[in-house]
């Protein structure tokens, strides 16, 4: 597609704030991401959990699945808040947007509400439900929590995927026409955005869990409870990790080929090369990449899997429309030096799982896992921000700006320092929450179940 | 066709959010009116333990209206968020502290804590649905004019209709919450309870009603178009039938027949909303914009009504074993007074 036709459909709105309104936007993303972590990720850890109740009978498993659930409500319910709110905000900010687009990728928010919505109900009924429902029917409700958590950020993925690769309409004299909106929902940004937020979810919450239990660990708690509450949490997280080197490698490709201006500001390459070298770390500013390890022809090797292939620079396009440089370049390197971290703990862990059969012995080991949790969240929003920031300035890739999508309405600080400071109550107050449920008594199973286990 | 059906959807979603999304902030407001610690415990108790399996589920409704809106009117969608941006954000970060708020208060362990919880909790439940009842209202009476007017963050909505209906959408919460809190209480075997919350249930069914009746004079001195669409031919069935609907409930409950005033009830809310829609059709944005000039391409409206059919095929029988479930009272929560004694209760 050539981006100089279709960048005139659209007239700028004139908004100060505009920055403002881009930061409002990821900050409550920011907030928001982390929990899809968890709705995608947790509900199968605690379906695993108690099937491994089923199958044993041991009732350490049932605890565990019975209090991570009440954790993975929790979440749910502060994940439902600021969903709503992300609504709001998609409405309140980029009116311009919604009101031209809407109609385009708003199929895929209406089967991703329906997701939601079945996730929810059947959440409700899987935490309220123990010791009230048959085992057999509690396994079975948390089957559609594991399915729709999947299916509703399948959907939102798929918009984001969309404005990356918009397609499935036409604009003639200005208009948005002859929508087809199974295109957009199906758009070629779709799958490795999928799966590659798919994986990191695994990764976030599989992390941050095993983190909780590696700290107990290390703080001596190593009976059966807290050793089965670690080992799989930890064995997600570290099959997951080494595999999002390959997502990560797609996506790249991807984005070679889809959005060259993007690949080039995650690398910081000003002039468009044949054989072009990739920068390992290093920090991007004053224009150029400080420090870090050059590695010659490689960044050409792995957009296209040839040494010698051309790479567009950020030359190849106007000024006006390369993104900042710093912020996706900086934000990129810092999702893959974590990422590859994780990775190479994730091959500590199995290396030492498969040729001894037991857990690393090591302190340090553990005590890097408990960093492991945040640093996945952190990677994952630098991800976030490399994919974000890296469309800029398009909203919808080389067709609307965000400057032409933004509202034209006063008060965007006001609304920015609400909202932040609302958020920073929450997170106080989910942690405290967390924190208060972790130091509650396990409820004690039936002896009658506990006689069968043991 | 496809424009009315998914406009039929959208007031469907609206119906389904204003009764149980709406009891569930007019359970708020009970609770901020239940009295003092001691005194308003038990009331506020059985209001956690009405309100506790349900609560996600009631308040995705609002999202499933969000998408449905602007999906299948993006053209209304815009104008409306950028000049109505001061309620809905107001309402937003109402839901933000409300969510956390109830979340968080059966965990308190002090009566402090408890206290500025619960006060946060009730608080934002009389905000939210009065900002979304008024930009409601702000809609229905014409506020919004296409292309948008940011410039009038305040006056968009502060004309009698749009308070009005803000003040409305409080009231009929809480008249829904007490009726359907007093049929909780039957089940839960708690006389006191039934009584209390029949009190609340013939109390605010006299007010909502009262409000009612005024507000015939107030929309129409405010805003005649819609007062006529509301007072010929379909919506004033509509509206009649929600006067009946609402005269009924309040008969039930007076004769403790809690678990049919639960559908009345319902229906005299929903019935309003109908009404408002029928009243302005084939306006959505009065004056200024057709359904049919809102609507999205008809490729999307399909699509939309056929993830609309698939949702109802999927969401009927969940929400029926939910609502069996919870009617039945198998996910029923020990009922533990908030605020008195010791208020420590865990889900």
């Amino acid at each position: 597609m050539d981006w100089l036709p279709l960048a005139d459909a659209f007239t700028q709105v004139d908004q100060p704030y505009l920055l403002e309104a881009r930061q409002m936007q990821a900050l409550s993303l920011g907030v928001h991401i982390p929990l899809v972590c968890f709705g995608v990720a947790f509900p199968a850890m605690v379906l695993f959990m108690e099937g491994l109740y089923h199958r044993t009978g041991n009732v350490v498993y049932r605890q565990i699945a019975k209090r991570w659930s009440k954790v993975m409500l929790i979440l749910f319910a502060v994940g439902v808040v600021t969903g709503t709110i992300l609504s709001f905000e998609l409405g309140l900010l980029w009116p311009k947007f919604m009101s031209e687009f809407g109609e385009v990728f708003g199929v895929a928010f209406a089967l991703e509400g329906l997701s939601f919505f079945i996730e929810a109900i059947f959440i409700t009924i899987y935490v309220y439900g123990w010791d009230r429902l048959s085992d057999r029917a509690h396994f079975l409700v948390g089957i559609p929590i594991v399915i729709s958590g999947v299916t509703g950020s399948f959907l939102v993925i798929s918009v984001n995927g969309w404005m990356n690769n918009p397609t499935g309409f036409d604009i003639v004299n200005n208009e948005v026409t002859n929508v087809r909106p199974l295109e957009a929902l199906f758009n070629d940004y779709f799958w490795h955005e999928f799966f590659h937020m798919y994986v990191a979810g695994f990764i976030v919450a599989a992390f941050l869990v095993a983190g909780v239990y590696a700290y107990a660990w290390l703080k001596g708690r190593r009976d059966h409870y807290h050793r089965a509450a670690l080992i799989v949490p930890l064995t997600v997280a570290c099959i997951a990790a080494p595999v999002q080197l390959l997502m990560g490698d797609w996506a790249g490709r991807s984005v070679a080929e889809d959005q060259p201006v993007k690949l080039a500001a995650f690398e910081g390459l000003d002039q468009t090369e044949e054989g072009a070298d990739f920068n390992i770390g290093g920090i991007y500013y004053d224009g150029e990449n400080h420090g870090g390890i050059t590695i010659p022809d490689m960044l050409s090797l792995l957009a296209d899997h040839d040494p010698s292939a051309t790479v567009q620079g950020l030359d190849s396009v106007p000024e006006s429309d390369r993104p900042p440089v710093a912020v996706v370049r900086n934000a990129f390197s810092v999702m893959v030096f974590i990422g590859s971290g994780l990775a190479l703990l994730a091959a500590i862990y199995l290396l030492t799982w498969f040729r001894k059969a037991r857990l690393p012995r090591s302190k340090w080991f553990y005590r890097v896992v408990v960093i492991a949790g945040p640093a996945a969240v952190v990677a994952l929003i630098a991800g976030w921000i490399t994919t974000e920031v890296g469309r800029q300035p398009w909203i919808v890739y080389e067709t609307m700006r965000t400057t032409e999508a933004v509202t034209g309405a006063e008060g965007i600080p006001i609304g920015y320092a609400t909202l932040a400071i609302v958020y920073l109550g929450l997170g106080s107050v989910v942690f405290w929450l967390l924190r208060r449920l972790a130091r509650q008594p396990l409820e004690r199973e039936l002896p009658a179940e506990a006689e069968v286990a043991r | 066709m496809a424009v009315d059906l998914t406009a039929a959807v959208l007031v469907l979603g609206l119906v389904m959010y204003s009764v149980l999304g709406g009891a569930d902030y007019g359970a708020g407001f009970w609770d901020l009116t239940a009295g003092g610690a001691r005194r308003g415990a038990r009331v506020r108790g059985m209001l956690k333990r009405s309100m506790s399996p349900v609560w996600e589920a009631n308040h995705v409704w609002l999202i499933f209206v969000l998408v449905v809106f602007w999906t299948g009117f993006p053209n209304a969608f815009g104008p409306v968020m950028e000049t109505l941006y001061v309620p809905l954000f107001g309402a937003a970060v109402g839901i933000i502290l409300r969510g956390t708020a109830f979340a968080l208060r059966g965990e308190a362990a002090t009566i402090g804590e408890a206290r500025l919880l619960g006060a946060a909790f009730a608080l934002s439940s009389a905000i939210v649905p009065f900002f979304l009842g008024a930009t409601i209202g702000a809609v229905a009476s014409g506020q919004v004019s296409v292309p948008a007017d940011p410039d009038s963050p305040f006056s968009s909505w502060t004309n009698s209709t749009s308070l009005y209906i803000g003040a409305l959408a409080v009231a009929t919460g809480a008249y829904l919450a007490a009726v359907f809190v007093a049929a909780d209480s039957v089940r839960a075997g708690l006389p006191d309870m039934v009584e209390a919350f029949r009190r609340r249930a013939l109390g605010a069914g006299v007010v909502t009603g009262a409000m009612a009746i005024a507000g015939i004079f107030i929309v129409r001195d405010d805003a005649r178009d819609l007062y006529d669409g509301l007072t010929s031919g379909l919506g004033l069935a509509v509206v009649i039938g929600s006067a009946i609907a609402g005269v009924v409930t309040i008969a039930l409950v007076w004769t403790r027949r809690f678990g049919i005033a639960r559908f009345t009830a319902a229906a005299a809310v929903g019935a309003i909303l109908v009404g408002l829609m029928i009243a302005l059709s084939p306006d959505f944005l009065p004056g200024q914009m057709t359904l049919d000039e809102a609507a999205a391409d008809n490729a999307t409206l399909v699509a939309l009504l056929v993830a609309a059919v698939i949702a109802v095929a999927i969401l009927i029988p969940s929400l029926g074993y939910l609502y069996k479930l919870v009617l039945t009272g198998r996910l029923d929560q020990e009922f533990h007074p908030i605020g008195a004694s010791d208020p420590e209760t865990r889900r």
